[in-house]
């Protein structure tokens, strides 16, 4: 285990350990207890979490949080593409949510896939008298104006719980009237800490309503598996899921990034479910595997080292005519990205990178980068729990700095001092790197590029950081006068 | 344990493409139209945020203000992140991140909490709350929480903390703007009024204008006239500050102590008066000097309007150089007139913004076909209409209030036009159209630099005029046929 043990030139435990201190000496006594236990430094010989999360955020501090109706409406059930997703409630938070993901969609908007905004646009009156009866007016509405939407799903916005509105009551009647699936999701923004309990709300709803309503039309077969976990951010599904069906497999559904609600509705018949983002779907993956003895493994697609890993960890799991096709698979790409390496390396080789974004990015492309040659210095979520950071900890190089739910201060003061070549995070920390001359990358939305998921997203990935941090513009930060 | 709904276990069927092409037909029809404009209660893709993204726009204007927002800590990041994205510059704001025990206990300690953490990391000098749907629901009391809050020494206790009730289920973002704006400038000019004292200042409102090109314009004109000036909620530097190497969370405003004396202005000019009324009002009744709204000054006429009332309010002759600036402005639109002239339009955004593409396209012979207001008034649509009755080229011009973007593409579908003005959410329709859509208001997503680019003033016609005719000029080299395809146009 020890020759894992990765070191970075001047990053030491104490020294991490010291940064975090400085960082934190300006907080009043009550906000610096509350945010001692999210930092911390590295320990990778352990494999385990250095920091607590999942915790309240404290006020006051400028966290990069969502809430729950964003895990809801942005994350689960948004994506699928043939279903009406009603932001129900005032107008804002639909507005705000409404095509800022990059969850791309195929199909015909308005006819077969809907990446609109659709919205009760509560008034007063409706938070005073209550927001059933227009809701069940607006479904109406809905199946009439889109006659070939699969499904709405009904997420709810704070006001909707606070003034105690029925929407499973209005849903379980308007499903049974308009013959359509309508699935309540009571994911309003105050409930629990963050994003992540809308996405565990969401996957609740999907086992509550929604699993096993289905069957594939097609006979099962041996290789029929699930993909989930994945957005389709920029393409990525487009890139994925041809991979995985390269190797012999056969994709029934992808949840939910370019997704059918009827595939996810029937893939309790699948074989396997593959799930790259575990923080946001596991729940599923659990709830598949308890009731129909589904299995599931955990995989990563960034980077040719870690999709070679991935892709023979998933042959394992089959019979020899898979394995076959999955070296074959290998062979015909690793040529194709050690030439990408090739390109881009010598020109990012020992750069630094800090990392601070959502599900499984802060863990899982930290091995894209090292295919690069670059390092990871500093890593973390904004609404990960334990069981991320534990599988963090062996990806991060020894005695770097961990941060839970860090706030831009702490963020600024890491970045000051560890001075990376990238930084690799959301929209709201872009800028202020930028001013500051860093490079940086939105890691949430690959920066209105993609796929870089899978071979195909490798070469735009390297192609991006490279043009990143090797960027002629940074020249022209410092004024010569 | 699934299947709550009961619904009946089916095998997949695909939709067929028969069935796609007839409803895909189907939605760019007059019945369907009719449909769409029937409906009660569903909102598709409307052109309007919510009051709290107004007011944190509003709080940014100030020297060294911390927006703070209380309430879920979703919604910050949801207003941060849409001010990121339509500038590309950071938008610092903090939340007191109320979870599920503050709508049982309410969120006074949340607020407390966080007013002490934000004052001790980010070192405001004004921190500005303004409310989300969850304390606006459950009824926190902020004049008492704030009073308590300084009592127990959370920020100090002549720290300005203006604070404005947003509920998000009431009016739109440019209302937020103006709660907000209203109750920063109650706060900071509180005994602030000397008699007899006069800064000799004009007091510039913008408005809820999310162009920071708009800001500097404004000043450009004011110092050409030789006016000294305070803009209130000045954006200009704020969302539009340099890369040098270092970053500056509070990046520009207007002076605390420039808006504290501004109620002793010579003249207070509030532009947008659907966005101001509130400050508005309050200033009429408050400020000393001379008080006047007016429309953004969009287009020649209303620039002329603008020009002419500064020009009386301080008693001064329009300079040379505006005079010129205005004969080139006038010269540009004569030379490219014909590149827009009769051309129909769709037009839809805030109301101050709406008044200024109609009556802009109206002088230029164009057809402001269909205009629609997502959150309009009596009052507004009573304006349109004056423009539209003033004009020959107003006429068959409808005005639909209280439509969304999905009506819109209703109309662009039964009854087409050339071109559409509106923000980023605008492109769907109008590729469904075929047609281009012009970036003029607020959010701009997909466009780099806009936001750099006036809209108001003569140089605002000329950018505008020129953003379009050019439009219209490269479609024409795009698809005219071969023969067709000439050197000059």
């Amino acid at each position: 285990m020890s020759d894992n043990i990765r070191k970075i030139d001047g990053i030491t435990k104490e020294s991490t350990e010291a940064l975090i201190a400085e960082t934190l000496s300006v907080y009043p006594e009550k906000a610096r207890k509350k945010r001692a236990p999210h930092l911390g430094a590295n320990d990778q010989a352990s494999g385990s979490a250095c920091v607590k999360s999942n915790k309240k955020t404290v006020p006051g501090v400028m966290s990069a949080r969502g809430c729950a109706y964003a895990g809801a409406k942005g994350v689960v059930w948004g994506p699928i593409r043939d279903m009406v997703h009603v932001s129900h409630g005032p107008v804002g938070c639909g507005w705000y949510s409404w095509g800022t993901r990059r969850n791309m969609m195929s199909g015909i908007t308005g006819v077969t896939s809907f990446p609109m905004q659709f919205t009760s646009d509560f008034q007063e009156k409706d938070i005073v008298y209550g927001g059933d009866k227009k809701l069940k007016t607006l479904l109406a509405e809905a199946h009439d104006l889109f006659p070939l939407a699969k499904g709405i799903s009904v997420l709810s916005e704070c006001p909707v719980g606070l003034i105690g509105d029925d929407i499973t009551q209005v849903a379980k009647t308007s499903s049974k009237e308009l013959d359509l699936p309508i699935i309540p999701c009571n994911c309003e923004g105050f409930r629990g800490v963050s994003q992540s309990l809308g996405h565990h709300i969401s996957n609740d709803t999907i086992r509550d309503y929604i699993i096993g309503t289905r069957e594939f039309a097609e006979p099962e077969s041996p290789y029929d598996i699930a993909l989930i976990g994945e957005y389709n951010i920029g393409g990525d599904a487009w890139s994925t899921k041809p991979l995985l069906e390269e190797c012999g497999l056969n994709v029934k559904a992808v949840w939910t990034g370019d997704g059918e609600l009827d595939k996810i509705a029937a893939t309790h018949t699948v074989k396997l479910n593959v799930i790259h983002c575990y923080r946001s779907m596991n729940y599923m993956c659990k709830v598949m595997e308890e009731k129909y003895g589904i299995p599931w493994i955990e995989l990563n697609f960034f980077g040719p080292t870690k999709i070679r890993e991935s892709l023979r960890k998933l042959a394992e799991l089959f019979d020899d005519n898979i394995k076959a096709k999955v070296e074959a698979v290998i062979a015909k790409y690793d040529p194709i990205m050690q030439g990408i390496i090739e390109e881009y390396k010598p020109r990012l080789d020992g750069k630094k990178v800090m990392l601070l974004v959502g599900g499984l990015r802060p863990r899982h492309t930290i091995g894209a980068y090292e295919d690069l040659g670059m390092d990871c210095v500093g890593s973390g979520y904004e609404f990960a729990h334990n069981d991320d950071y534990d599988r963090t900890s062996p990806e991060m190089p020894d005695a770097t700095v961990v941060y839970d739910d860090p706030s831009e201060y702490e963020f600024e003061k890491f970045a000051d001092a560890l001075k990376p070549d990238l930084i690799g995070s959301g929209i709201k920390e872009k800028y202020v790197f930028q001013k500051m001359g860093i490079p940086f990358r939105q890691m949430h939305s690959w920066d209105y590029s993609g796929p870089y998921h899978g071979y195909k997203g490798f070469e735009v990935f390297a192609r991006d950081i490279d043009m990143a941090i090797n960027s002629p513009t940074w020249k022209l930060v410092k004024a010569p006068f | 344990m699934s299947n709550l709904l009961g619904l009946e276990v089916k095998k997949i069927v695909e939709t067929s493409p028969e069935e796609i092409e007839k409803v895909q037909n189907w939605i760019n029809t007059d019945e369907y139209r009719e449909k769409n404009f029937a409906r009660q209660a569903l909102v598709i893709n409307p052109a309007h945020a919510c009051q709290p993204l107004g007011a944190q726009l509003a709080a940014h204007g100030f020297e060294g203000t911390l927006p703070f927002v209380h309430g879920s800590q979703g919604c910050a990041s949801y207003y941060r992140s849409t001010l990121n994205r339509h500038f590309r510059e950071p938008a610092p704001a903090v939340s007191d991140s109320m979870t599920e025990d503050g709508a049982v206990f309410g969120g006074q300690n949340n607020l407390h909490e966080g007013l002490e953490n934000a004052n001790a990391i980010y070192k405001p000098k004004m921190i500005a709350v303004f409310t989300s749907c969850m304390p606006e629901v459950i009824g926190d009391d902020l004049t008492a929480f704030i009073k308590n809050a300084k009592q127990k020494n959370c920020v100090p206790k002549d720290m300005p903390v203006p604070y404005a009730n947003t509920p998000s289920f009431n009016g739109t973002h440019i209302h937020g703007y103006d709660s907000m704006l209203v109750s920063i400038l109650q706060t900071l000019t509180e005994g602030k009024q000397i008699e007899g004292r006069c800064t000799g200042k004009l007091n510039l409102i913008a408005g809820c204008d999310f162009n920071t090109g708009d800001y500097r314009e404004y000043k450009r004109i004011l110092d050409a006239f030789g006016i000294p000036n305070t803009i209130l909620a000045d954006l200009a530097d704020s969302f539009d500050s340099p890369c040098d190497g270092s970053y500056h969370i509070y990046a520009g405003g207007t002076k605390l102590e420039d808006a504290a004396d501004s109620i002793n202005g010579k003249a207070t000019i509030a532009i947008g008066p659907y966005a101001t009324p509130k400050t508005f009002g309050w200033i009429k009744d408050n400020y000393s000097g001379k008080h006047v709204t007016l429309p953004m000054p969009m287009g020649i006429e209303k620039t002329d309007a603008f020009i002419m009332k500064v020009a009386e309010l301080f008693g001064k002759e329009v300079p040379a150089s505006l005079k010129n600036e205005r004969g080139r402005a006038v010269d540009a639109i004569t030379d490219s007139h014909q590149y827009i002239h009769g051309k129909k339009f769709a037009v839809y955004g805030d109301p101050d913004y709406l008044t200024g593409y109609v009556s802009f396209l109206l002088e230029m012979g164009a057809r402001p076909h269909h205009i629609i207001c997502s959150r309009g008034s009596k009052k507004l649509e009573k304006e349109l209409q004056a423009l539209l009755d003033g004009s020959m080229y107003g006429k068959e011009c409808t005005i639909y209030m209280n439509k969304d973007l999905w009506h819109l593409r209703s109309l662009l579908m039964t009854d087409p036009v050339d071109a559409v003005i509106g923000d980023s959410h605008g492109k769907f329709a109008a590729r469904d159209a075929k047609i281009p859509l012009f970036r003029f208001g607020f959010p701009i997503f997909d466009r780099v630099n806009k936001h750099r680019y006036p809209i108001i003033g003569y140089q605002g016609a000329v950018n505008m005029l020129t953003e379009i005719c050019n439009k219209f000029i490269d479609i024409k080299d795009e698809t005219c046929e071969d023969q067709y395809f000439e050197l000059m146009r």
